[in-house]
């Protein structure tokens, strides 16, 4: 019968489409991003961050990285919390991304300096050896537009100051696109409610083991210290380590919980043997290079 | 007969302009993968990964896939309806139209202009120019339908009516949004909504665009080809309905473990792993229409293209179900193995039937018998082993780094830092890119034999080649 007839076949056709549209697609509205899944402290982008995140997008940078933290071990113990659906109310569009050729940057937000992303966008390969994320240094050179960001602030709906505005003037899209990385996932307090008490006494495991036991260490120290102490700890955007006089125990906790205020980012994701491992090498291997 | 009043003139100009874009998506797909390996290879700012990248998916779709489907319907419609097309004068629109509209998809993107939602990166202008192409299209192929000589639909007129329609719901809901200029808009959903309604059209346009249009041609090319009527029409009515109402709950697969609400992924889920049945329902019916015709697969060149095109078809739907179940999509999801996946489809499937139409086409549209059949089969074996090597490599790949990701140390610390695992897939990048490169040669041969047809080919013999099937 509707073998024979096509506007019949058509609305056949129609209806079976929407059953599923209507279902998974149109019904959801009802729930997501209404009051229930509504977090207190999330906030629109300011001005600057919206306009890093449209560099973001048209630089294509979704094209690698993803912007959802799964609540799977994994994924939480490198990324951070798991992304909660109230977080990402004021995002058109969504940038979650399906490929992770780089890391997720979801929990980004606060984990480094700024002078670590101007550096590390100007050249990822001498922050991180061996990336493939290409040179973005390029974005220096090109100023802002304030009252194009002002229209886009219009359009959004998003609240901003003429002194937001003005502020932007003289600043360029490396300045825009660092802003908006440092407000990423930070405006639930997770790095607070995830930071590790360590309990009980602290025991160096290595305690008095000789250079040729650390030597291979070094390796821990320039993958993940490098970039910002320097390869010989000469100190660069974080302080110069040669000569640090910490006690075991309370560089152990510099390194596995870091240090919000300065940038210092909490290593616990290395686990705590490897932490382990640093302690001894940054306080030590100098020393017996010496001897 | 009648068939002096057919326009072929416009299916041997969709034909060169959508082999033309599939030439560009191939070529910058070689690109990016060895961006991928090597940074130095990009020059900001057009020729970044992140600006080339949409550019080889939406000219793979849009140009070669897209372009395919309009050169080969109304060739279809046409022949299936016995009548000329409605109107030449829309067709000939739609031509120019089409190639206005690649060409402003590929500068915008290239400038950056863009929205980043995964094929649908073209600004809203460009959405618009989308729109007023399909509508055209739709217009041209139903009126023809409508005026048809022969009464009863045969199964490739049902897809091609589903594809029309899906396409236009889909692609209208996901272009929703809010211009700030003419290069730049805001999504009109936000955050968790965007992404579903992205995905609902993500993964769809895979089934609108790339499922049921090349099981449309499919349908029609596989018996004109073998001289053998399809197995089962019982069989294609329940293939066809189901696949067209399941499809649609599935879009949140893409989203498994996200924000998005666990109902939504659960439904998706449950409908990938029921979609097996539909799509082998046209793998079988594809696989028993050979009864009796298996020795066709050695002497006949297009049946080895279409039999291998639904073969991986067949294998495609048994692995897209596979990473819509929780457990495996969180082992597996934002590797390198969903690419390998996803080319699959693109390079084994849809491509392989849309060599098939193509070659098909050649006598009956140029009347010119097709140049070289040894070329034709070692495009074959060029294509198959270039897209064996880059799928594959990519599985391992992808397996590897989800190993290393997941991998824990006894005191409950990760063992690998992100570096560690990525570091890891630069052999197998550039496996891939070799694979890429054989794809290409087998491209470019294919080119070879389409251009020495259409100049040197040997006149035809009275409608050319195979016996004419059921169809």
């Amino acid at each position: 019968m509707w073998e024979k007839r096509p506007v019949l076949l058509l609305v056949m056709a129609t209806a079976a489409i929407l059953v599923g549209t209507i279902i998974t697609m149109v019904l959801p509205f009802a729930w997501v991003n209404t009051e229930a899944d509504r977090i207190e402290g999330v906030k629109p982008y300011t001005a600057l961050q919206q306009e890093g995140r449209d560099i973001y997008i048209r630089e294509g940078c979704n094209n690698c990285h993803s912007q959802t933290v799964r609540p799977l071990v994994s994924d939480v113990l490198r990324y951070g919390e798991y992304s909660k659906s109230g977080e990402f109310v004021y995002d058109r569009p969504f940038l979650w991304g399906s490929k992770r050729t780089g890391p997720d940057i979801a929990r980004l937000g606060g984990k480094y300096p700024d002078a670590w992303h101007y550096k590390h966008m100007e050249s990822p390969r001498s922050m991180v050896p061996k990336s493939n994320m290409p040179d973005y240094g390029w974005l220096s050179a090109n100023q802002l537009d304030p009252q194009m960001i002002r229209r886009k602030m219009e359009t959004l709906g998003f609240p901003y100051t003429d002194a937001e505005i003005k502020a932007i003037e003289g600043k360029n899209e490396m300045d825009a696109i660092v802003a908006y990385m440092q407000k990423l996932g930070s405006d639930i307090p997770w790095r607070e409610s995830t930071k590790t008490e360590i309990v009980g006494d602290l025991v160096n495991p290595y305690a008095g083991v000789d250079h040729g036991t650390m030597e291979p260490w070094e390796e821990l120290y320039q993958q993940n210290c490098a970039a910002c102490h320097g390869t010989h700890m000469e100190g660069e955007i974080g302080p110069e380590l040669v000569g640090e006089d910490y006690d075991d125990e309370i560089l152990f906790q510099i390194i596995y919980t870091g240090i919000e205020d300065n940038g210092m980012p909490s290593f616990s994701s290395l686990g705590t043997d490897k932490v382990w491992k640093l302690v001894n090498f940054i306080r030590y291997y100098r020393q017996g290079e010496n001897h | 007969m009648e068939s002096q009043n057919y326009n072929y003139a416009i299916v041997r100009s969709f034909v060169v302009w959508s082999v033309v874009w599939g030439l560009v998506a191939v070529l910058v797909g070689v690109i990016v993968s060895f961006q991928m390996i090597d940074p130095d290879l990009n020059f900001p700012p057009y020729l970044t990964f992140g600006r080339l990248r949409p550019i080889h998916t939406n000219a793979g779709i849009y140009g070669w896939g897209v372009g395919v489907i309009f050169a080969t319907f109304f060739y279809i419609v046409q022949r299936l309806c016995k009548v000329p097309l409605w109107s030449d004068k829309l067709a000939k629109f739609q031509l120019w139209f089409f190639n206005a509209t690649i060409i402003a998809s590929a500068v915008t993107l290239l400038m950056g202009y863009t929205t980043s939602k995964e094929y649908h990166e073209m600004e809203w202008p460009i959405d618009l120019m989308i729109i007023i192409l399909w509508v055209a299209f739709a217009i041209n192929i139903i009126m023809t339908i409508f005026k048809r000589k022969d009464e009863q639909m045969y199964i490739s007129l049902w897809y091609m009516m589903a594809a029309i329609i899906g396409v236009a719901i889909l692609f209208v809901t996901n272009s929703a949004a809010v211009p700030v200029s003419l290069f730049k808009s805001y999504s009109a959903y936000a955050g968790t909504n965007d992404a579903n309604v992205h995905w609902w059209f993500g993964h769809n346009a895979v089934a609108m665009a790339l499922t049921a249009p090349p099981l449309a041609m499919f349908y029609y090319f596989l018996p004109k080809s073998t001289g053998v009527p399809i197995y089962s029409h019982r069989l294609s009515i329940v293939a066809f309905w189901s696949l067209i109402f399941m499809y649609l709950w599935t879009g949140a697969h893409h989203l498994l473990w996200t924000p998005v609400p666990d109902w939504i992924q659960t439904l998706a889920m449950g409908f990938s792993v029921m979609l097996i049945a539909p799509s082998w329902g046209s793998v079988f019916n594809g696989y028993l229409s050979m009864n009796g015709q298996w020795h066709q697969m050695r002497e006949n060149y297009l049946v080895k293209f279409l039999i291998l095109g639904i073969t991986f078809y067949g294998l495609q739907t048994l692995q897209g179900p596979m990473q819509a179940i929780r457990t495996f999509s969180a082992f597996i999801h934002y590797t390198d193995w969903v690419p390998a996946h996803i080319h699959m489809g693109t390079m084994g499937w849809v491509s392989m039937i849309a060599f098939a139409s193509i070659y098909f086409l050649l006598p009956r549209i140029y009347g010119r018998e097709v140049y070289s059949i040894p070329l034709a089969n070692l495009q074959f074996w060029l294509i198959l082993i270039g897209q064996l090597i880059w799928s594959i490599s990519l599985w391992v790949a992808g397996v590897l780094q989800a190993g290393m990701w997941n991998a824990m140390n006894p005191d409950g610390s990760l063992t690998y830092t992100f570096m560690e695992t990525m570091v890891e897939m630069y052999p197998y990048w550039w496996a891939r890119a070799f694979g890429g490169l054989v794809y290409l040669l087998g491209l470019i041969i294919f080119i070879y034999n389409l251009y020495m047809t259409v100049t040197q080919g040997k006149t035809a013999t009275a409608q050319a080649a195979p016996a004419e099937g059921r169809a």
